[in-house]
């Protein structure tokens, strides 16, 4: 049983991975259809360090992912803290508020900011409101429960005591928050924080809606692409963030199996004392 | 000092950007394009795309069940592998959610098209070529390309939180391993059924790429109409109101579906 379960996983894992495999080659196709292969090529590599228009776009969505990111950490974490010493009624209405993006499906979440957005420009007498703020605010928008749902746990598995106990010694409150509390829920707020950046960097549909023509990011511009005819050099660019990203995620498995390891030998060691 | 007023902040920026708008969206949807005025036909047109619906529903429905079909065996097979191996596989899972899903939809319809790569492999067979593309097959394939990841994440989490205590014991008191699955390890990854059944079919049941992409325009779904509303026809009226009936919907389906876990809103799986 074992066995059939194996070889069903490898074709699942073969059948995720047909699309990067065919992006990848695209990527080295001299021709510029995608599903035709008419010779291996680097240039595709070489345009696209040429083309400054694509590394502007890349440029713009890490832009808005890091400083998205930052925002929804920063005051993520401190409202988890705030929801952690709520009870009761109130608790679950700020849960319930934070489900909301969480349930709501992305389109209902970009057209609902895109008439917010459209609104408040009429009101306030702007035309084109759409551009680098609204896009900000709708992915810090969408970061925030990733931040909440990542540190709430944390503060719950955490021992109050500890907190308690660095008041006891002398901490203000302040310190004893940025002395004890964030060390111990760190790993949630780290988690959190990758979250909101990949959703941020990875967001199509609500970008879609509350972006303006002066600022648009790659994924938007993709879309755009995919009405015209594509050109290949975008496939290089994807193959490289591929294997960028393919990398950071193998050394930091690297990193955390030498780690749980180094753990596990230290405990042992303790063990025998 | 009271500490919850430390979520203040969260909680306005919350109100402004969440609540707000779909109150906006409900002004949009009750109001007149020309005039402004307050009027239900935005929500009385809706009826003639009710078929748009339906078809919507029932395709990702099927989607998801695929979904849930593939990735369980695979949630199970990697909750049961050494911690790094574990690791690696879960990473593996999520890699290909990191590049646009834009440019996968894409690769398939390189695969998948009349002159594309798999039927050019079947002509060179000498068989006829398959209608891959632009039919509803198509669609849901591109669905549960999609969405599998969020099927199998949510999985994992749960089997591997199950205790093998449990399970030696339903062993011990003589169950074969037909009953340990059915009576102990099935009902204990409920939650995560659960959510793995709402993070696949919201975005499925409200996407409009992949319907574009690989659907035919007999196959639009109603994420396609309420796109084209703001983007195409500009009815952002009427997209306002297919909007609200499509969160009402899915709202309502997210409630029936977390009457099956007696969990709190704090529990839902995350990544």
């Amino acid at each position: 049983m074992r066995k059939v379960n194996r070889v069903f996983t490898i074709l699942v894992f073969i059948f995720l991975y047909i699309p990067m495999i065919v992006l990848a080659v695209a990527s080295f196709n001299k021709g510029t259809d995608i599903a035709v292969f008419q010779g291996f090529t680097f240039s595709q590599y070489k345009e696209l360090f040429r083309d400054n228009d694509l590394l502007r776009l890349l440029g713009n969505s890490l832009i808005i992912a890091v400083i998205s990111m930052a925002v929804a950490t920063v005051l993520g974490t401190i409202a988890a803290v705030g929801i952690h010493s709520m009870r009761g009624k109130m608790r679950s209405a700020v849960m319930s508020l934070t489900n909301i993006p969480m349930t709501n499906p992305d389109i209902v979440t970009g057209v609902s900011l895109a008439l917010l957005f459209a609104f408040a420009g009429i009101l306030l007498r702007i035309n084109n409101v759409l551009g680098f703020w609204t896009l900000l605010i709708a992915h810090i928008t969408f970061g925030l429960p990733y931040v909440i749902l990542n540190v709430m746990p944390k503060l719950a598995q955490m021992d109050p005591d500890l907190a308690e106990a660095a008041l006891d010694l002398g901490c203000t409150p302040v310190q004893a928050f940025f002395k004890v509390v964030l060390h111990e829920i760190m790993p949630g707020i780290i988690s959190g924080a990758l979250m909101a950046f990949t959703m941020s960097l990875d967001d199509f549909v609500i970008s879609y809606f509350v972006t303006g023509s002066g600022f648009v990011t790659l994924p938007v511009e993709i879309y755009s692409y995919t009405k015209k005819p594509i050109q290949p050099k975008v496939y290089a660019m994807f193959t490289l963030i591929f294997v960028t990203i393919l990398l950071l995620m193998v050394t930091m498995n690297l990193l955390q199996a030498r780690d749980s390891s180094k753990n596990r030998k230290l405990r042992h060691r303790e063990a025998n004392r | 000092m009271k500490r919850k007023w430390l979520s203040g902040p969260y909680v306005l920026w919350m109100v402004l950007f969440t609540l707000i708008p779909l109150g906006v969206v409900f002004y949009y949807a009750l109001t007149d394009s020309m005039t402004g005025e307050f009027t239900l036909s935005n929500l009385a047109s809706i009826a003639d795309y009710w078929p748009i619906f339906l078809r919507s529903i029932w395709l990702s429905i099927i989607a998801t069940l695929i979904c849930l079909v593939i990735g369980y065996p695979v949630a199970y097979f990697i909750a049961h592998c050494k911690p790094t191996t574990q690791r690696l596989l879960q990473m593996l899972i999520m890699l290909p959610m990191c590049i646009s899903f834009l440019l996968r939809t894409l690769a398939w319809v390189a695969l998948l098209e009349d002159t594309g790569i798999i039927n050019s492999f079947i002509a060179k067979l000498g068989l006829s070529p398959l209608p891959l593309i632009r039919n509803n097959g198509a669609v849901i394939l591109g669905m549960v390309y999609n969405y599998l990841p969020y099927m199998i994440l949510p999985l994992f989490t749960v089997l591997m939180k199950i205790d093998p205590r449990v399970v030696e014991a339903a062993e011990d008191l003589g169950c074969n391993s037909r009953q340990v699955f059915s009576k102990v390890i099935l009902p204990l990854s409920v939650p995560g059924i659960v959510s793995g059944i709402t993070m696949v079919f919201v975005p499925a049941v409200s996407t409009f790429y992949i319907s574009q992409k690989l659907g035919s325009p007999g196959t639009i779904l109603i994420g396609d109409v309420i796109e084209s509303q703001f983007k195409a026809a500009y009815n952002p009226n009427l997209g306002a109101a297919l909007s609200l009936v499509l969160m009402v919907l899915i709202f309502a389906c997210v409630g029936v579906m977390n009457r099956f876990t007696n969990d709190d809103e704090e529990s839902m799986v995350t990544l």
